[in-house]
């Protein structure tokens, strides 16, 4: 154990797999140190078994609706009690961890590339690039994110596939600062010059070797925006602009709920509750690696 | 500052004589970056909102002239509207017509989207101020705090209320709101501005009703004013509390590892006075800048916050002509909340460098 321990940490690794798990053994050792970031790991692990086995964990179907069990209250046959259709709420929070899901992953595919491509150009390049791209960043940054999806949305139409695209539209800018930051520290370096000197094309330089660098500060800022992601999902659910009925997203059975809520109250808080789990989950996790990948920008956000 | 021990006479600061005008030309090309950000970030709006307007699967001429006009009716109905025209030509006459405060009819209300909008403003302004004073009395004792028993019981606690501000959707906590304080405890009034039996009593004079009651003389209203808005208020509040608090206790720490505070403290100073006077005295210029984002942050919150409470201001306003698809107004509103939201980041911006010598 001991020695396995030393081989993981020694200061000089004979190989390129001994450096990486050396890596990696000492960050989660970091990481497993802050009780709030285990918390935060184990809400999010919880959240994809949940996504993942859906079907097998929930009691009920999501969509099945039994009118003689309207609006009961929570107790041993139906944990969260049920809606106004008599659809058990716990299996509908249950299927509703896919959805928040799939928003969250699919917003992170699509913002946290392009973010990282324009600021990374923009760094790289320099002089009228680096301020048109900036500048249309910087425009998109000084305006109001949830208005800006609103409207995007009211445009496209309302559904969960515009719903992303408009949160999406709204939240690469910030990722295309930082990458342009990034990118700004070791532009002028010597590994970036020798690359050059090689031949290495604009595009290879780019990709193969700044945004590599670019990952992990990407990493903490995209799991610290998870939370803002899953809340402007939600509200747009609330609204009626994201999910559409049947689907149990949790914003749009807030919204139902709200008929309920002074005298049937588990119908909408039920839901809220497993968006703020779940979103505390990603800001434990997020503050947690933030601390231990980029100590020095410290407790800022 | 009775503690203030002089040493010496004050170092001068004035520069020497014969930079007064290079100061001044300093000052007004600073003036004039700003104005060009301040345009060109209004310009971009503007040409996101255009864009907003064009992408839309409804077409405009169409809903005009009706499914049953002849082609001759419809390219008439075109020409009319300037939809023939190039999109550059089409963009510089709608920033003509928003420059000229022409933001096009609602369809819903039937009425000019800009007169719509300044009558509904004030209730969001009301909401909001109120939040703010909200958040910043409670959100900065609570960051200092928090810094200065850093690690504490306390500390976790303030730690974990700040996390809650980014996780907590703001319509679910107005609606639990609801629930508890209104329907269960009846400690404040319901949804709305006032019960209905005070509806129409005080004139419209500045469209805040607190104001308005007052300068009516009418006490009753007044009351039952407060009474409904000091829930949607506190929730707001309670957002701008989290956000504050957080920064705040940031700062504080920043400031209590510096030398003059250990100095400070080796001389003896009372903590309360090195917390309060020498670590809280430098960053007040920080708070202000996130006291102002935290004020713009909390017009866009409102957007959520008023469809819970049925509070009759511009987050009500755009909600709704979401669901009717009335795009002049969804436009109106958008660029109306961008431009304070941008105006209210510039200026303490600005307001920070001004007032903060490091930073110039």
């Amino acid at each position: 154990m001991a020695s396995a321990r030393n081989w993981l940490l020694a200061d000089s690794p004979s190989s390129r797999l001994q450096a990486n798990l050396g890596r990696t053994y000492r960050i989660s050792a970091a990481l497993l140190r802050n009780p709030l970031t285990v918390i935060g790991a184990i809400i999010i692990l919880v959240l994809v078994v949940t996504a993942l086995f859906a079907p097998w964990i929930a009691p009920y179907s999501a969509t099945g609706q039994n009118l003689s069990n309207r609006l009961l209250p929570p107790g041993a046959e139906h944990w969260m009690g049920t809606d106004e259709l008599g659809r058990d709420i716990f299996s509908r929070v249950i299927y509703g961890s896919q959805i928040t899901l799939t928003i969250v992953l699919l917003v992170a595919v699509i913002a946290a590339p392009l973010g990282l491509l324009i600021g990374a150009v923009s760094g790289y390049f320099g002089g009228w690039v680096d301020r048109l791209l900036m500048g249309v960043t910087d425009i998109f940054l000084s305006l109001p994110k949830l208005i800006l999806a609103l409207a995007f949305v009211a445009a496209l139409g309302p559904g969960i596939n515009n719903a992303i695209i408009a949160i999406a539209i709204t939240t690469w800018p910030a990722y295309a600062r930082i990458a342009r930051a990034e990118t700004l520290t070791f532009r002028n370096s010597e590994f970036i010059s020798a690359l050059q000197l090689q031949g290495a094309s604009a595009a290879r330089v780019i990709v193969r070797h700044i945004l590599p660098l670019c990952t992990s500060s990407m990493i903490i800022r995209v799991t610290l925006d998870m939370a803002g992601i899953i809340l402007t999902a939600a509200g747009l659910g609330f609204l009626g602009l994201g999910a559409q009925p049947p689907l149990p997203e949790w914003g749009a059975m807030i919204s139902r709920g709200r008929a309920f809520i002074l005298d049937q109250w588990w119908v909408a808080t039920m839901p809220g509750i497993a968006i703020i789990v779940v979103s505390l989950g990603f800001c434990f996790l997020g503050d947690g690696l933030r601390d231990v990948l980029d100590p020095k920008q410290g407790d800022k956000y | 500052m009775s503690l203030d021990t002089r040493i010496g006479p004050e170092p001068t600061l004035s520069p020497p004589s014969g930079s007064g005008s290079r100061r001044l030309k300093r000052a007004v090309s600073a003036v004039f970056w700003f104005c060009l950000t301040l345009a060109l970030t209004f310009l971009g709006l503007l040409a996101i909102t255009f864009f907003i307007g064009r992408i839309i699967p409804i077409d405009p001429v169409l809903a005009v002239v009706g499914d049953r006009a002849s082609a001759q009716t419809y390219e008439a109905a075109r020409v009319a509207m300037g939809l023939d025209r190039p999109l550059p030509v089409q963009f510089l006459s709608y920033v003509g017509d928003i420059l000229t405060g022409n933001f096009g009819t609602s369809v819903s209300t039937g009425r000019p989207v800009l007169s719509d909008l300044g009558r509904v403003f004030p209730a969001t302004l009301e909401m909001a101020t109120l939040g703010i004073i909200i958040g910043v009395a409670l959100g900065v004792p609570m960051g200092v705090i928090a810094a200065s028993r850093q690690g504490s019981f306390v500390d976790q606690g303030i730690r974990v209320l700040g996390l809650l501000g980014y996780s907590v959707p703001a319509f679910w906590l107005g609606l639990v709101g609801l629930a508890l304080f209104y329907a269960h405890l009846r400690w404040v009034g319901g949804p709305g501005r006032l019960d209905i039996f005070y509806d129409g009593l005080v004139p419209y004079v500045t469209g805040i009703m607190l104001i308005d009651s007052l300068l009516a003389g009418d006490f009753d209203v007044f009351r039952n004013a407060i009474w409904h808005l000091v829930l949607p208020a506190s929730v707001l509040g309670f957002f701008s509390l989290a956000y504050i608090a957080r920064m705040t206790r940031s700062f504080m720490l920043d400031q209590l590892s510096q030398e003059f505070v250990t100095t400070a403290r080796v001389k003896g100073v009372p903590e309360r006075v090195v917390i309060w006077r020498h670590a809280f005295y430098p960053i007040r210029i920080q708070l202000i800048t996130v006291i102002a984002l935290s004020y713009a942050g909390l017009l866009e919150g409102s957007v959520m916050i008023e469809t819970v409470f049925s509070w009759p201001g511009i987050g009500n306003y755009l909600t709704s002509a979401l669901l009717n698809a009335d795009m002049n107004a969804v436009l109106g509103a958008t660029l109306v909340i961008g431009a304070v939201f941008i105006l209210i980041n510039k200026i303490s911006d600005v307001l920070y460098r001004v007032l903060d010598p490091r930073a110039r």
